[in-house]
């Protein structure tokens, strides 16, 4: 059936309740284009969610799918993926879900890379608690939390994911719906952990990374003769402070995912209906 | 002759206490004995006093008495530490060549036996094998037999080259023959074996094994003690049933992994202790309320904080009856037995998927951590059902689809269980989520949709109650005046106190409770009796408050904190006090 499905198959008939011109309106439908693209079809597709604006996803795909608890997104769809091999994963979240309350998920879940896709919904600021500053607001950003700036760095989740043994590291911007949907495609695809930080505009709290800012900073690494599998070229970009680059920044074609190595196939769901035939082997070991 | 026999061998931790121990623990029980362990161990690797304790007999044994038969020690403090449970007669086997035990000072009345054990390990092989020599020179001085030692070595070390294994066995013959060259150790020990074959095991082992029997195929984990066997029995089993243990990076992954292979349909678990659980918390209303079957083991210790990790507490029950903001539905089921442990396991995953909840196994250090023998029938895999509950497959989806063809995960059926559909299951697609939900998984805020939500998942926990046995197991006269209720470990101790109290202490009923939430209804035995006590390893006597609660009668507390689990004969002085201090202000 996966020849027939098309993007609006990932669409529930949940009206979306993000501000007009959020970026995540964007974000969502490059998502749902790439699965259905990719030959996804919902039945065998789990989307989890983390908390925040980015979170309501869930409720606006359709899909099986998770909304967790704030942080911790990447490892139920880990827990996802390794119990069922056969099914398309995708987590979805914000910048303070994955970057600040769950920050140490997403370093483990670089370098263990597991076969799925992680999207961040990346706005530089908390939108759902009405405009505090966030893990990647810039130093200098005024917000109700921090009147006189946040007073420290930056998060650069793409030198964390890089620093942690990424496979695959991309950044889009929403609004570019075509060039956004092709990179989530390639995330999608990518043997292993297919990271996609997605600048998302936030049109209510952000007055500094706008959709005006974005377009004027943005560089495309396909005009840059980026090679992606060249890692200090991926470091020099991810390192620039300077420009905002879209592009696939790096990928590891040699990319083995965990499932792999751990030699997981499947689903873990089908088990007999009384112990296993041999389970009295367990006891005769403790003789 | 003595009818049981406690061993020990004792010396600071990174020495193979440990190892040592389940050694002759395996030799014994190979020897058709029952034997009962426990250890003394400090938190670090290396350096502090660590013991392996052995009670055996012909006849089972259940827990730990106040005596100390024969003693390896391997440091002076060793000795000390032991003082209060040896006694004239006592064996204390050390190496007088060591320079720290030269002027080792043999308690007056006990025997003292130096042994080189370094130098006779050099000569069958290496100094590492001190502790073996130190094995084959209590098999000398126990009467016996050294060959149940050898199939012990065997198994210990046969990964390890015939040459390890044949270096070791030499080294307890060392042992062996220079106590009986040496010494006229005549002593009156005399350990008889059995045509009897034992398994020997923990409790941690138990949850493992009951998890795979049970169709666990997915575990994820962060290690904490004392835990961690639970990970480290599974790692390289579960494997074997086309199962994964992950090691998260801590608990508030662990269990969200766990969370996630269930979401996919697996059976899943955790295992943890007390601090483990309290980050594990928030997550744990998130399972509840999207109703995912999920198995959190607790293997408890002392706390609070890091409170003392390797001792032996019982103070985490309101944690996991209370823990978590709102109100949150839950099973909570705490196995008695090593034994239990396995059967408990097994039940707990069939009470998470039958009613879409998650369950808290909880296990106590005594249990968890110390090798028992039982007779293999007592883990019948033949016995062992799995109820996945409610779960519909692609032709039964239709009948839960909604006019618009959507999946209700969160139908509010009659008896409150929704279906459970797994992702792959074609029309099944449904959202779930910690929000307040509606049917469809979906958020609301809608009063009576909340109301529905509210109620059938409580509903889930009552059509439990009245379809499930949440039965009790007893011991002693059932007619007796006093009743004793315990929970978890100390079931052994009270059922050897119950002898001891034979003697000359009063009659006792003991009520040994598996069942923390749903829990069995004492109102009548309690009625029933002039006198009610409650034993249980916390401060305040967190059980009997709930036996008070359920049964609106005020119970006397037997309570100990000390870190360190009731002694059988230690016990039956307790109830016996208890009882004559009731019965004199009555």
């Amino acid at each position: 059936m996966s020849s027939d499905v098309r993007f609006t198959d990932f669409k529930s008939d949940k009206q979306p309740t993000w501000c007009p011109g959020c970026g995540d309106f964007g974000t969502m439908n490059g998502m749902m284009k790439a699965l259905a693209e990719t030959g996804n079809n919902p039945d065998e597709t789990f989307i989890v969610a983390g908390i925040g604006c980015s979170g309501k996803i869930g409720t606006y795909m359709h899909s099986y799918a998770l909304h967790g608890v704030h942080g911790r997104a990447l490892p139920v769809g880990i827990g996802v993926k390794l119990a069922n091999q056969d099914l398309e994963v995708m987590v979805a979240g914000g910048d303070g879900d994955g970057y600040s309350i769950g920050a140490g998920h997403f370093i483990h879940a670089v370098r263990r890379n597991v076969d799925m896709t992680y999207v961040v919904m990346d706005n530089r600021i908390y939108g759902l608690t009405k405009g505090q500053f966030s893990p990647t607001s810039r130093e200098d950003f005024e917000t109700s939390t921090s009147p006189e700036g946040t007073h420290q760095q930056p998060v650069n989740p793409k030198a964390l994911a890089l620093s942690a043994g990424a496979t695959f590291i991309a950044q889009t911007f929403s609004s570019d719906s075509q060039r956004h949907t092709e990179l989530v495609k390639q995330a999608i695809e990518h043997d292993g952990f297919g990271f996609v930080n997605v600048y998302s505009p936030c049109v209510t709290f952000n007055d500094v990374d706008t959709y005006d800012y974005f377009r004027d900073a943005i560089v495309d690494l396909d005009e840059e003769d980026h090679d992606p599998g060249n890692f200090d070229q991926a470091k020099d970009k991810i390192l620039d402070s300077e420009k905002e680059y879209i592009g696939v920044l790096y990928q590891d074609d040699d990319s083995v995912p965990y499932g792999e190595r751990m030699g997981l196939e499947g689903s873990m769901a089908d088990i007999p209906d009384g112990a296993p035939e041999d389970a009295t082997d367990l006891v005769r070991e403790f003789y | 002759m003595h009818e049981d026999l406690n061993w020990a061998i004792g010396g600071e931790a990174g020495d193979g206490i440990d190892s040592t121990g389940k050694i002759f623990a395996r030799a014994l029980s190979r020897a058709g004995r029952h034997v009962y362990t426990s250890k003394d161990f400090a938190s670090r690797i290396r350096g502090g006093y660590t013991a392996y304790k052995i009670r055996t007999s012909v006849d089972r044994v259940e827990s730990v008495v106040d005596r100390l038969d024969i003693l390896i020690a391997l440091t002076e403090r060793t000795i000390d530490e032991n003082l209060d449970e040896l006694h004239e007669g006592s064996v204390i086997i050390y190496d007088g060549e060591q320079t720290t035990m030269q002027d080792v000072e043999i308690p007056e009345g006990m025997i003292g036996l130096p042994v080189p054990l370094k130098d006779l390990g050099e000569e069958a092989g290496g100094a590492i094998m001190r502790n073996v020599v130190a094995l084959g020179a209590a098999c000398e001085v126990s009467n016996f037999p050294i060959e149940n030692l050898d199939e012990a070595l065997e198994k210990r070390f046969g990964d390890k080259g015939q040459a390890i294994v044949d270096n070791n066995k030499e080294a307890a013959r060392l042992g062996q023959e220079y106590v009986r060259e040496e010494f006229d150790a005549e002593t009156d020990y005399d350990l008889e074996c059995t045509d009897e074959d034992y398994v020997l095991l923990n409790g941690d082992e138990a949850i493992g094994m009951g998890a795979i029997a049970a169709g666990c195929r997915f575990y994820a984990g962060y290690p904490i003690t004392p835990a961690t066997d639970v990970m480290e029995y599974l790692t390289g089993r579960i494997e074997e049933y086309g199962g994964a243990v992950v090691q998260a990076e801590d608990e508030l992954s662990a269990i969200n992994l766990a969370l996630g292979g269930a979401r996919a349909g697996a059976r899943a678990m955790t295992a943890t202790s007390g601090p483990g659980i309290d980050l594990m918390t928030e997550t744990f209303g998130l399972i509840a309320t999207t109703e995912t079957p999920l198995v959190i083991a607790n293997v408890m210790r002392s706390g609070p904080s890091t409170g003392m990790p390797t001792k032996q507490e019982q103070g985490d029950l309101e944690q996991m009856l209370y823990g978590g903001h709102g109100e949150i539905p839950r099973f909570v089921l705490a196995p008695t037995t090593v034994a239990e442990c396995f059967h408990k396991t097994v039940e707990a995953f069939n009470l998470a998927e039958k009613y879409q909840i998650p369950v808290y196994l909880t296990a106590d250090l005594a249990m968890a951590v110390t090798e028992q023998t039982y007779d293999p029938d007592e883990f019948d895999m033949d016995a062992v059902e799995v109820d996945r509950g409610k779960v519909v497959d692609e032709a039964e989806v239709d009948e839960w689809l909604d006019e618009k063809g959507r999946f209700r995960p969160h139908a509010a059926t009659e008896d409150g269980i929704s279906p459970r559909a797994f992702p792959g299951t074609i029309d099944g697609a449904h959202m779930t989520t910690g929000l307040e939900h509606d049917e469809l998984g979906r958020r609301t805020e809608e009063e009576d949709v909340r109301v529905d939500q509210v109620d059938k998942r409580q509903r889930k926990v009552e059509t439990a109650q009245e379809r499930e046995e949440w039965d009790y197991r007893e011991f002693g006269d059932p007619d007796a005046d006093t009743l004793v209720i315990s929970w978890g470990s100390n079931e052994g101790a009270m059922r050897e106190a119950i002898e001891f109290l034979e003697a000359d202490g009063p009659d006792v009923r003991f009520i040994s409770v598996p069942y923390i939430f749903p829990r069995p209804d004492l109102t009548e035995e309690v009625a029933a009796a002039e006198e009610v006590i409650v034993v249980e390893c916390n401060a305040t006597g967190q059980f009997a408050d709930l036996v008070e609660h359920d049964t609106l009668t005020r119970v006397r507390r037997v309570n100990k904190y000390t870190g360190v689990r009731y002694k059988a004969d230690e016990l039956a002085e307790e109830i016996r006090s208890a009882v004559a201090d009731m019965e004199a202000t009555a």
